[in-house]
């Protein structure tokens, strides 16, 4: 089996990879590998193997040891995650893949413009892989970067049947650098996906145990007052929401990885001092957005989703699942440096080390507070002229309760890109989005069709504000709440110049979706013909989501012509993000940055948020589109599209 | 009894051939998938079942035994509902037995209307009923359920509510009422007029584990029979304030 990893290819290189892989299948299966009775994790190389053309991928059952979990997974090669593939700009890949599994499997490659039967989408690209068979893939590699791969096939990708992708760039790269890491993130997890879904359909907050109290009604009490904090009860109440939905599954199953190692463990990356690393993240995670920092170092945001960008230093970023970032980092001294990695609820993290040495390691961190979800998460704008924050914009934190912190931080968002910065001038006040305190005494809640003079008089301050980046005012779908909307947002908010819930003024540079600015123009500068509006929908308490108020059984599919150049208009209803991908084709982000608009595979739409992207749909066939969120897709927010 | 069951029956007929119940007509198919695979399997039925009250209780006057609970098996919009109660007095006698086989639909963001059919049986002699009500979540994050029975010996009415209170996110106060109405006295079965019993309770639970809480509470209940030898005939339903212990578990 090893032997056979990449039989086509005999390089000096390769088989320097192959005896790793051989190390690292026996790791895993037998885990003898490192003598000692501490947790045999995976060994997963981080370091890029050769770039090959031809491959072998056996997909197949793995006995994994998480921490002290221990399951079997599923993985490729003996590995879980699965082995890191390195592709070449230009080159025709052939994969083969063989399943040794006994239900069907699937490998999409993720961000990948290929062909649509070469998509890896069962019932969509083709009829999936069966029990003991090999399908074999073969299309010309187009792009570079860093993108991963997965199953499509129920709750494999859960299981472990991810792995990273990198693709070398036929000419040049755009930025050079001394080492090249990969940063694969993950969520792990030995309950089975199936009954994690069930769960959920029990209850919505079968993994959340941050639930508020009567003790920390007690502490706002004694924080903002007694109405105040009652009144905030009856708000949330009302809705039969609550302000700590963050993530639907939680670190109370969750184990988050990095390349494969539990926290305890921790990856570690060797670099010597002044070299230039990169480090290419990737979310593959099934249902966490993280958060990644390195205290000490500012990173470079150099890729973001495989396509180059100009360069936006940042202390932090927020990657949703599916999405990818390269950054760049140059430690200057021999000090240890941590990766801190916290997932969005802060229920847990991943962590690695950059270091000089093996086992010299840096301090870890305490976690950040964890957000708490506002009424701009619940689209009910920005909230100015509210009763709380009067008129005025001197003060709009006034009654937040969030962590003191961010208050203290929240003049300071520096403006890092002379590109960009009138964006960021213009979009300052957005990120004051977030005010949970708020006097929401005589708002109709349940219907939410609150205040419309006062939100729209609001609405046009902000589009005049904005109107650089602001799509147009999208024809409104015909949506009312019901068993499958839980809640619409009467004023969704462009929050394209926001890091995100828990991020914005917690005093470090965080990256925003309006810094992204491609270092090509687009290559498409026709006009859209024509507009997709799509609500992101959901019920939370019956865990049902979907778009425009329909799972995917009820939906009629998305047609689009050949060729055919349309905007996606996002308005995301719920209370929770959506990284959105649409399969074989980019998603042109409109954020601001005109020509340079960034192409992404995956969009991550903030909650209450509404933004757009560009589509050429220039390769025909069926194509998914979905929210990757793994247990979210798998509930009914998916939609098939036509290409034709 | 069969007065019972017919308009129960009439009203699943109805229910079900109204456009209310018309399953999501599977619109994608106006696609041709690969072999008739569904990329995505959002119509999957779940099974779970929640026993609310597994408990003892007892008073000065004795003890007795109680249960509660509800099983479910479907889809997000259509499932068939089961209801289960009872109560064994210190005597060994089953009484209060209440089941119920009911048709779900999910009407609206938090709401389910229930329909079926309700059959008395235990200890006592049975009585069946036809039903119809509404399950959910009101607001205020209230579990509630109103339910309407109706037979040849007249109507009844159930109101059911509790609430959760956070005092960690594993320790929980439920207060927790059932009130239950008829048209008509029923003496075989202890059943008044009006407000015929009320059993409500405060329960402080644990979940070590989501799905198993053990707990303690006070509970009491009361029946409003003119006549109290009623009582009797379900085995000792010992009225007043009970000390209560007991396990809440669900799968």
């Amino acid at each position: 089996m090893v032997e056979s990893v990449f039989p086509k290819r005999t390089s000096i290189g390769r088989r320097r990879f192959v005896t790793g892989a051989a190390a690292l299948s026996c790791g895993a299966a037998i885990s003898p590998a490192l003598g000692r009775k501490a947790a045999i994790e995976s060994t997963l190389s981080a370091e890029l193997p050769e770039p090959a053309s031809s491959f072998l991928l056996n997909v197949e059952k793995i006995p994994v040891r998480v921490g002290k979990q221990h399951a079997k997974g599923v993985g490729i090669n003996g590995s879980v995650p699965a082995p890191t593939l390195r592709w070449r700009e230009g080159d025709t890949v052939e994969i083969q893949v063989r399943n040794h599994l006994h239900e069907d499997t699937s490998i999409h490659w993720h961000g990948i413009r290929l062909p649509a039967d070469m998509d890896g989408v069962p019932g969509l690209s083709f009829a999936g892989i069966p029990a003991g068979e090999t399908f074999t893939y073969r299309f010309p590699v187009r792009q570079s970067g860093t993108y991963w791969y997965h199953s499509h096939s129920g709750g494999q990708e859960q299981a472990g049947l991810y792995g990273a992708l990198v693709i070398d760039p036929a000419g040049r790269p755009a930025y050079t650098t001394d080492r090249d890491y990969v940063v694969l993130l993950s969520d792990w997890t030995d309950a089975d996906p199936m009954d994690i879904v069930s769960n959920l359909k029990f209850d919505g907050d079968y993994y959340n145990f941050r639930q508020r109290t009567v003790g920390t009604f007690l502490h706002d009490i004694r924080k903002d007052g007694l109405m105040a904090s009652v009144r905030d009860r009856l708000a949330w109440g009302g809705m039969n929401m609550a302000p700590t939905d963050i993530s639907d599954v939680s670190g109370i199953i969750y184990t988050y990885l990095m390349n494969g190692r539990s926290p305890e463990k921790g990856w570690t990356g060797l670099f010597r001092p002044g070299e230039r690393i990169r480090l290419r993240f990737i979310n593959a995670a099934s249902m966490t957005l993280f958060d990644v920092r390195i205290p000490g170092l500012t990173m470079q945001v150099v890729s973001a989703d495989g396509n180059d960008v100009e360069p936006v230093p940042v202390d932090e970023f927020r990657i949703a699942p599916a999405e990818t970032y390269d950054v760049i980092v140059q430690p200057t001294t021999d000090e240890p440096y941590t990766i801190f990695v916290q997932s969005e609820d802060r229920t847990g993290y991943a962590r690695g080390t950059l270091t000089t040495r093996e086992g010299v390691l840096a301090p870890i961190p305490p976690m950040d507070p964890r957000p708490l979800r506002t009424m701009a998460d619940m689209g009910m704008g920005d909230m100015k002229g509210m009763s709380m924050t009067g008129e005025n914009k001197s003060d709009p934190m006034a009654g937040m309760d969030m962590s003191s912190h961010e208050k203290a931080a929240s003049e300071s968002k520096p403006v890092e890109q002379d590109a960009a910065a009138h964006h960021h001038a213009a979009m300052h006040d957005m990120d004051m989005n977030d005010m949970p305190g708020m006097d929401m005494g005589d708002m109709d809640m349940p219907g939410m069709s609150m205040h419309h003079s006062m939100a729209h008089e609001d609405s046009q301050k902000r589009q005049d504000r904005v109107s650089a980046m602001a799509p147009p005012e999208p024809r409104p779908v015909p949506l009312k709440t019901g068993v499958e909307v839980q809640s619409l947002a009467p004023q969704p908010q462009n929050r394209l110049g926001e890091a995100g819930d828990g991020l914005d003024g917690n005093g470090r540079r965080c990256l925003r979706y309006t810094d992204l600015r491609a270092l090509k123009p687009g290559t498409d500068s026709r006009e859209p013909s024509r507009e997709i509006v799509l609500h992101l929908t959901g019920n939370m308490e019956r865990f049902i989501w979907g778009f425009n108020g329909k799972k995917f059984s009820e939906a009629e599919p998305i047609s689009l012509a050949v060729g055919e150049r349309v905007r996606f208009v996002m308005i995301n209803d719920t209370m929770m993000e959506h990284p959105i991908h649409l399969h074989g084709f980019w998603s042109e982000l409109e954020n601001g940055q005109g020509a340079f608009q960034p192409y992404k595979h995956t969009v991550n739409v903030k909650p209450g948020e509404r933004l757009s992207y560009l589509v050429t749909a220039d390769a025909p066939g069926l194509w998914a589109y979905h929210c990757h969120l793994l247990y979210h897709m798998d509930t009914g927010m998916f939609r098939t599209v036509v290409v034709s | 009894m069969k007065w019972g069951l017919i308009p129960s029956a009439l009203l699943m007929a109805v229910v079900y051939s109204s456009p209310l119940h018309a399953a999501p007509m599977n619109k994608t198919m106006a696609v041709s998938y690969v072999n008739g695979i569904m990329p995505v399997m959002d119509q999957r039925v779940y099974v779970h079942a929640l026993l609310d009250q597994f408990e003892a209780r007892y008073s000065g006057a004795g003890g007795q035994f109680r249960y509660d609970g509800q099983a479910w098996f479907g889809s997000d919009y259509n499932k068939l509902w089961l209801k289960s109660e009872g109560t064994v007095g210190t005597d060994g006698r089953f009484g209060d037995g209440d089941h119920e086989i009911l048709y779900d639909r999910a009407i609206s963001r938090y709401f389910d209307v229930q329909s079926g059919v309700r059959l008395d049986v235990d200890q006592g002699p049975t009585r069946a009923w036809g039903a119809i009500g509404l399950q959910g979540l009101a607001l205020y994050f209230f579990d509630a359920e109103a339910t309407f029975y109706f037979s040849d010996r007249g109507v009844a009415g159930r109101l059911t509510g509790s609430y959760d209170i956070f005092i960690t996110n594993r320790l929980i106060l439920q207060p927790q009422a059932e009130l239950n109405f008829y048209s008509n006295s029923d003496s075989a079965r202890g059943v008044g007029r009006g407000l015929s019993d009320i059993d409500t309770g405060l329960r402080l639970r644990y979940e070590w584990h989501r799905k198993i809480a053990p707990y303690i509470g006070i509970t009491y209940s009361n029946m409003f029979h003119e006549n109290s030898n009623f009582r009797g005939n379900i085995g000792k339903n010992g009225s007043g304030a009970n000390f209560t212990f007991g396990i809440r578990s669900w799968f």
